[in-house]
């Protein structure tokens, strides 16, 4: 197998958040000890409730804010921020609502150029202006596109102006934070082909964070299931929607309301909702919604475990080998 | 027995750029006890059309109908007053943006048994039980505490199950759910639908669905009315609606659906829906329909019969006249 691209290694990151005026600031652990690897020309999906962690790991892995602990990789070398700067290029963001991340002063033109006036000082203004619409063309936009400013286009459109944006810098990277989740049905379609014909021609090794089930098992290789900060199931696509080990896992696909109005439906009924994040339970993160806990699960943490297909659960469902 | 019987309901609002045409003649009816979605993309009418059955629209609305009547009252003539006292006692809605309809400055409690004090005239120890009685019944813990929290304090899921509360609080015929899960996760989402479909099947309400999501539609509803540009463009029972749409917008709309990708690269629908300044001539679907012709584009066609989901087109899929040609 080819190396991968990004390595995280134990990814923690920790707030210290105050609670009331005069009580002593509590430690939020919104991401505890997360590992993954994204290769070249891959899709790794990371799927969890509101508050899970996602977007928090987006943050690390961008460069946008350090990790409290543990570590991250580029092509093999340690990511520290000392070498942000440098190193930023190479890993790129788009974000869930294509109305924010736009600046509405600024021409469609100018918000592709930008990213190089500050990191390519080299480049003549010919130079940048032809690369710009080169890849106004690679995201599906039209020469004419290239004056206008952001409200004159569809959310579909402007999702589309913010992927070009992040490929000015030839990112090896990119993250994707929910980036059809605002879209209608009709326009997410073409957007998830967009993304699927840009990973085959540049490569690129996509971190695809959503909620979205079915948007998941269409576009993902890999999956991260995140509970509470914590990865509590991993494997490829295939055998986490097939036979997923961890309960949690298994209850959020069995929520998932499925297009076929013949599809049995026999969900899973999870009681309760998650956790404040600073009360996490001891033991496993899941164990006050789950029906299949027993007194050890309230004691003890369990680890991930396994090897391709792993997860972090004492009674697992489809037991790992 | 038909609870909400609306024909040929428009919407227009007056813009800064002139007249805008939001709801274009929609024809529905909404039976005691049953569950209907509507479903479409952002913009298509869905919320107006609605909003405008409640009478809650702003001023800058004008709202025409033929026949616009609830429970066999007829709405366009009602005086507002005896409107007042219909909705939000056996009308009621559920909002899109419900952190919008709570007050931040009263705690759910009293939010609550305000409503119930103002249509029921209820005293104050009854008011009390029955907004306990209430909370849990939509499956909030530990109700007494909860009635004194004031709604920043409690978390989407559970401020959605006050908004359910309130709405059924004066046990309505007739609930309209605008995007109730919308915010939520998956699984808070599965509580919420399974409850308002209990609640369906204890009272024998009628309920208005509002979804752009069709695997909510799919597990949910039993009639599905899809919407586009405003129009209503096809009707049909959940089952037949998925298996053998009517209408090209409804069959294009179910093919982009990644679970039903059969590879890699999904099928799409070109273009975009229309706008004020760009509506089309003819169907409003023409300019993105694969089978549009020149008569599409010069004339509207009108819904056609039940048998075809009343699906506004001129060559309507999955017809024998179609299989035949
Ligand atoms: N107060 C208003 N003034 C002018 N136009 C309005 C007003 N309210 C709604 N509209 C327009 O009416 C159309 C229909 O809006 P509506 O809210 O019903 O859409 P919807 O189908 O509910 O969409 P969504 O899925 O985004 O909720 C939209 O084009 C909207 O911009
Ligand atoms: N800057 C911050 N300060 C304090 N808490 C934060 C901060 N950013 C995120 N959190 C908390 O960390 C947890 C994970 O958040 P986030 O990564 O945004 O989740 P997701 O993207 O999965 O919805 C949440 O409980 C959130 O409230
Ligand atoms: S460890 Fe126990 S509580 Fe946790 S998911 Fe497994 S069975 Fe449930
Ligand atoms: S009337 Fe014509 S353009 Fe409109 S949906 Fe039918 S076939 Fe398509
Ligand atoms: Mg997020
Ligand atoms: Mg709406």
């Amino acid at each position: 197998m080819t190396d991968p691209v990004m390595t995280a290694t134990a990814l923690e990151r920790h707030y210290e958040v105050s609670s009331g005026l005069f009580r002593a600031s509590r430690t939020l652990k919104a991401v505890a000890g997360v590992e993954f690897a994204l290769y070249p020309g891959k899709t790794l999906a990371v799927v969890g409730e509101s508050g899970c962690g996602k977007s928090t790991l987006a943050r690390m892995v961008t460069m946008i804010e350090e990790p409290t602990a543990g570590s991250l990789t580029l092509d093999g070398k340690p990511v520290v921020p000392e070498d942000w700067a440098s190193l930023r290029k190479s890993v790129q963001i788009v974000f869930q609502d294509p109305y924010g991340s736009l600046n509405p002063r600024q021409r469609i033109g100018t918000i592709l150029e930008e990213p190089l006036k500050i990191n390519r000082p080299d480049m003549s203004n010919t130079e940048r202006t032809a690369k710009a619409r080169e890849m106004l063309g690679l995201v599906g936009l039209r020469p004419e596109h290239f004056d206008r400013y952001p409200h004159m286009f569809s959310g579909g459109q402007r999702q589309r102006i913010a992927i070009a944006r992040a490929l000015m810098l030839d990112p090896k990277v990119l993250v994707l934070d929910e980036p059809v989740s605002a879209l209608d049905l009709s326009i997410q379609s073409s957007v998830l082909n967009l993304l699927v014909d840009l990973q085959e021609r540049l490569q690129l090794a996509y971190l695809f964070i959503s909620h979205d089930l079915s948007v998941v098992k269409h576009v993902a290789d890999e999956v991260i299931v995140m509970y509470l900060g914590r990865a509590v199931e991993k494997g490829s696509r295939d055998t986490v929607f097939a036979t997923p080990f961890h309960p949690y896992t298994k209850a959020l696909l069995s929520a998932t309301p499925q297009a076929d109005p013949r599809a049995k439906k026999e969900r899973i009924k999870l009681d309760g909702e998650l956790p404040s994040p600073l009360a996490i339970p001891d033991g496993c993160p899941f164990a006050p919604r789950c029906w299949k806990v027993q007194e050890k699960c309230r004691a003890t943490r369990p680890a991930l475990f396994g090897d391709a297909h792993s997860a972090a659960c004492f009674f697992p469902e489809n037991s790992p080998t | 027995m038909t609870l909400l019987h609306i024909r040929n309901l428009s919407v227009d609002f007056a813009t800064a750029s002139g007249q805008f045409r939001a709801v274009d003649g929609v024809d529905q009816d909404v039976n005691e006890s049953e569950i209907l979605a509507i479903v479409g993309e952002s913009g298509s009418g869905k919320s107006v059309s609605m909003l405008a059955v409640m009478g809650l629209l702003p001023w800058t609305a004008t709202v025409t109908a033929d026949e616009l009547t609830f429970d066999g009252q007829d709405l366009l003539t009602m005086d507002p007053r005896a409107r007042r006292k219909i909705v939000g006692k056996d009308l009621a809605m559920i909002f899109q943006e419900p952190m919008s309809s709570l007050n931040p400055c009263f705690t759910v409690g009293w939010q609550i048994r305000e409503a119930l004090r103002v249509h029921l005239g209820m005293g104050r120890r009854e008011r009390q039980a029955r907004a306990i009685e209430l909370f849990e019944q939509v499956g909030i813990p530990d109700p007494e505490k909860r009635l004194s929290a004031f709604p920043h304090q409690m978390s989407g899921g559970m401020n959605q199950r006050v908004m359910i509360a309130m709405a059924i609080a004066c046990k309505p015929k007739l609930l309209i759910a605008d995007e109730p899960t919308t915010a939520l996760d998956v699984t808070i989402q599965a509580q919420i639908l399974d409850l308002l479909a209990s609640l369906r099947d204890e009272t024998g309400m009628g309920l208005v669905l509002i979804t752009h999501d069709m695997g909510v539609v799919a597990e949910t509803a039993e009639r599905v009315s899809v919407q586009y540009a405003g129009q209503k463009i096809e009707e049909q029972p959940v089952v037949p609606l998925f298996e053998t749409p009517h209408h090209p917008y409804t069959s294009a709309l179910l093919d982009a659906l990644p679970e039903r990708a059969t590879e890699k690269r999904l099928p799409t629908i070109p273009g975009v829906v229309p706008g004020q300044f760009d509506r089309p001539a003819g169907c409003l679907f023409s300019p993105r329909c694969q089978f549009a012709n020149a008569k599409c584009k010069a004339e509207a066609p009108r819904p056609s019969s039940i048998e075809l989901g009343h699906a506004r087109c001129f060559y309507p899929l999955n017809s024998n006249e179609r299989a035949a040609s």
